[in-house]
């Protein structure tokens, strides 16, 4: 039965045309029309542009009559469109007084904020013609993809082990093997090795649609070009980076990123998105007219009161979160990455920013953060913040949460960097990270679970680099080695950069072990930078966002090179998610609350049950009790870790275990691979039950148990017959 | 049983309707259908959703869809689309009536 309401009631040019629905905003296909909608608090008049694919003069513009105008939206159905030949945008006329905010300029054609897939820079590296006068173009998508089962898979957050990636960076790399380097594809083709390293969750830097060629530039240094590599600028929120699919080309981007969460899920691994809602691609008054200034500059920025725009961003420019309809431009793009995409979480770039207010002021409770702390569809979704701006908020334990939020703990990175390198002055601050920052996460039921560990990220140096360079070496980025972090709390083990100096490389993949062990036994939610596990260097870049080349892209023959590191990664992971010991959700109680004979978690030091600071602060153990994580009458075994980052040796006194349990051990840092760690399950007994010594730099990993019975083999008894 | 359905050059959303129709038309009589997609050089978003819909009827009618000759940069894009996993794909037409015995 034909709908009444699909009845074009007007025409234009020999369109035919109604009154479009308002809701929901965008482009959205009813029946055999299209429908267009968009809001503008402030525009006059609105004019849909119709363009055939890739064609750089539209084939017609179509006013918004008056009567398609309800309150501040502009909606109209145009019918019988080929729409996978068709690419649209908008003129929106309205006030041009910049210091009133406005800046409306009907001379732009401009994108739709929410579209839901742009083309223009559909093949990465490609220059664009600059001439074009609409350079990001809407188009309609086909949302219809085959999931089957498929939903989000819940994962609990606790059982999480974050691997941080880069699409590109991840197998541009000439070794990397795959068929489609750089693309959300190739991606797919590494799931085997993803599900090897045992990470359970992808964290996939910005993939929403951005301009490569954003400020792209040849170097100064030796004239290669620097592109927008990392992609922090939203070009739009609804759609996915063209460039990152083989098939963007064909306009297929979206279905190949699906198919990726499709393939991803059906391993047990978890997508994470890294979205950046703290601002724009269209940077300050001097930046290029895109969508949302020439749209409603009002209303998507936050302006001082002359009409400038704030950079609380670092960026140019900083969107206006707390707007309300800005909001719910935010809750509608999370909303639909999760029903479309079916992606498990989201990381939020400078995500203090999001709780300021019009003027920029924090807000004690941001509307915007209590709407994702409790909207329905977002309801089991992994909500991570950036607890910082950079505008100098920095809210690391004070971020809104309502319960719902974790947060990037730089803390934990500080901490443990600075104890790796022997800082005597950190050993208080690393025992609180270690037991899940209590004194960040106690308050308001946020528990261990709100904390993201990690030692490296996407922002500073590579774990390989953490152990290689005692300065950043970003000359390559052309700012005279300006950009990027000044305090990285690195060490170089004694050379400056890659050497040939045995003792100094044996020390560097220790302390890389070192700190691989550290993040995998404390509590919170590991993160692993993406290529670490490797010793990925990139030759003392701390800040490669724009090194779109050999520095930045993993190099796979270390994986060969570096096999001892893997190695240890694969099974310091393993062993995290083989004991939930490590993995509580909320914090612990220091005492031996339920009377099983020795406390949940305890403090020693080289002293049994004395964790005593000697050593210049620079040694402690500690032992956790797997009875108390006997949730589902498995209890886990003791863990105990001795963490002795003074330069000399120490003996480390072992707590007693009840009877008939042994301490196992399972790592040791010192020892040459394979003999650095075993395969969980499979640790050897300790000799000396009373006392293991722990080299200078070094970390054991002991496991207490029952030892395994060794089946006797069945004699066959022989007979002289 | 198995008839067979000549595809022609481009599957896009031009032709998609038409395409559409003619290979649920055969699904009507019942039989297995066998899509010679030996000429086709492009396929758009469109396109492909014919050949899952073609899939999807065919299941629910329990019969089966069958794809001959299809050009590798088609085969690319469904590999990495995910359209490919409900295909049996033969390169020959011999191929595919020798596999299903028809």
């Amino acid at each position: 039965m034909q709908r009444v309401d699909l009845f074009p009631t007007h025409e234009y040019q020999g369109l035919k045309l109604r009154t479009g629905r308002p809701y929901p905003f965008g482009a959205t296909v009813v029946g055999n029309a299209v429908n267009f909608s968009i809001y503008s608090r402030y525009a006059t008049d609105c004019t849909l542009v119709l363009f055939h694919n890739h064609e750089e003069e539209p084939f017609v513009e179509i006013p918004f009559k008056k009567e398609f105008h309800l309150g501040n939206v502009f909606s109209m159905m145009v019918f019988d469109l080929d729409y996978e030949n068709l690419e649209y945008g908008f003129r929106m006329d309205g006030p041009f007084d910049p210091q009133q905010g406005h800046r409306f300029d009907k001379t732009k054609i401009l994108m739709d904020p929410y579209a839901k897939l742009i083309v223009g820079r559909d093949v990465w590296g490609k220059q664009p013609d600059w001439n074009n006068k609409y350079q990001y173009r809407s188009r309609v998508v086909f949302d219809d993809f085959d999931w089957g089962d498929d939903l989000p898979l819940e994962t609990p957050v606790n059982d999480l082990v974050i691997y941080e990636m880069h699409v590109r960076n991840f197998t541009c790399g000439a070794a990397s093997g795959v068929r489609h380097p750089g693309t959300f594809a190739g991606i797919a083709e590494k799931i085997p090795y993803l599900k090897e390293l045992g990470v359970n969750c992808v964290e996939l830097m910005p993939i929403h649609e951005f301009d490569e060629f954003e400020n792209s530039r040849p170097s100064p240094v030796d004239g290669h070009m620097l592109y927008n590599l990392w992609g922090y600028s939203n070009v739009g929120f609804f759609a996915p980076k063209a460039a990152y699919a083989s098939t963007g080309k064909f306009s297929m981007q979206v279905d190949e990123l699906k198919n990726l969460v499709k393939q991803l899920h059906a391993n047990g691994i978890e997508v994470i998105l890294d979205v950046v809602f703290n601002h724009t691609a269209e940077g300050n008054e001097n930046g290029p007219y895109i969508s949302y200034r020439g749209i409603d500059n009002k209303t998507y920025y936050m302006l001082t009161q002359d009409g400038y725009y704030f950079n609380f961003s670092g960026c140019g420019n900083t969107l206006n979160c707390n707007n309300p309809n800005v909001r719910d431009m935010i809750v509608d793009s999370l909303r639909y990455w999760v029903t479309d995409y079916h992606v498990d979480g989201f990381r939020f770039d400078l995500a203090a920013i999001l709780g300021r207010d019009q003027n920029g002021c924090p807000m004690s409770n941001p509307p915007l953060l209590e709407s994702l702390a409790h909207d329905p569809i977002l309801g089991k979704t992994k909500l991570i913040a950036e607890a910082w701006d950079a505008g100098g908020l920095y809210q690391v334990g004070s971020f809104p949460s309502w319960g719902r939020w974790a947060e990037w703990n730089g803390k934990f990175r500080d901490a443990m960097r600075r104890f790796l390198k022997s800082d005597e002055h950190v050993l208080d601050d690393v025992k609180e990270r270690i037991i899940g920052s209590p004194d960040l996460y106690a308050s308001q039921n946020r528990g261990i679970k709100a904390s993201v560990n990690f030692i490296t990220a996407h922002d500073g140096f590579t774990m390989m680099d953490l152990v290689s360079y005692d300065g950043k070496h970003n000359e390559q980025n052309g700012e005279d080695n300006r950009d990027g972090e000044d305090r990285n709390n690195s060490w170089n083990c004694g050379w400056e950069g890659e050497c040939d100096i045995e003792s100094i490389n044996y020390l560097r993949h220790k302390q890389i072990k070192n700190a691989v062990t550290m993040l995998m036994t404390s509590q919170g939610i590991p993160m692993v930078l993406s290529g670490d596990e490797m010793g990925n260097t990139q030759w003392g870049n701390n800040n490669a966002y724009c090194q779109d080349n050999e520095i930045a892209w993993l190099d796979w023959n270390n994986l060969e090179k570096n096999a001892d590191l893997f190695n240890y990664y694969k099974k310091i992971i393993k062993f995290r998610r083989m004991h939930k010991v490590l993995r509580y959700e909320y914090h612990l109680g220091h005492n031996d609350y339920r009377n099983l004979g020795y406390p949940d978690f305890s403090w020693h030091g080289v002293k049994a049950w004395q964790p005593w600071t000697g050593y210049n602060n620079l040694t402690l153990a500690f032992m956790l009790n797997g009875q108390y994580a006997d949730y589902d009458g498995t209890p886990d075994d003791f863990i105990y870790v001795a963490m002795n980052m003074h330069w000399d040796m120490h003996g480390f006194e072992l707590p007693q275990l009840p009877e008939e349990y042994k301490w196992h051990v399972f790592a040791n840092t010192e020892m040459a691979p394979p003999a650095d760690i075993c395969e969980p399950g499979e640790e050897p007994v300790v000799e000396n039950q009373g006392e293991v010594l722990v080299a200078g730099r070094s970390i054991m990993v002991l496991v207490g148990k029952k030892p395994v019975q060794k089946k006797k083999s069945k004699k066959v008894k022989k007979t002289n017959d | 049983m198995a008839v067979v359905y000549k595809m022609g050059a481009s599957l896009d959303s031009t032709s998609s309707p038409k395409e559409q129709e003619n290979i649920l038309k055969l699904f009507e009589g019942g039989d297995n259908v066998i899509i010679d997609m030996t000429d086709t050089n492009y396929v758009s978003s469109a396109g492909l959703r014919v050949l899952l819909y073609s899939y999807k009827v065919a299941v629910s009618k329990n019969l089966n869809v069958y794809l001959v000759g299809v050009c590798d940069d088609v085969k690319d894009i469904m590999d990495m689309t995910g359209f490919i996993e409900h295909f049996e794909i033969f390169d020959t037409m011999e191929e595919c009536k020798k596999k299903i015995g028809d």
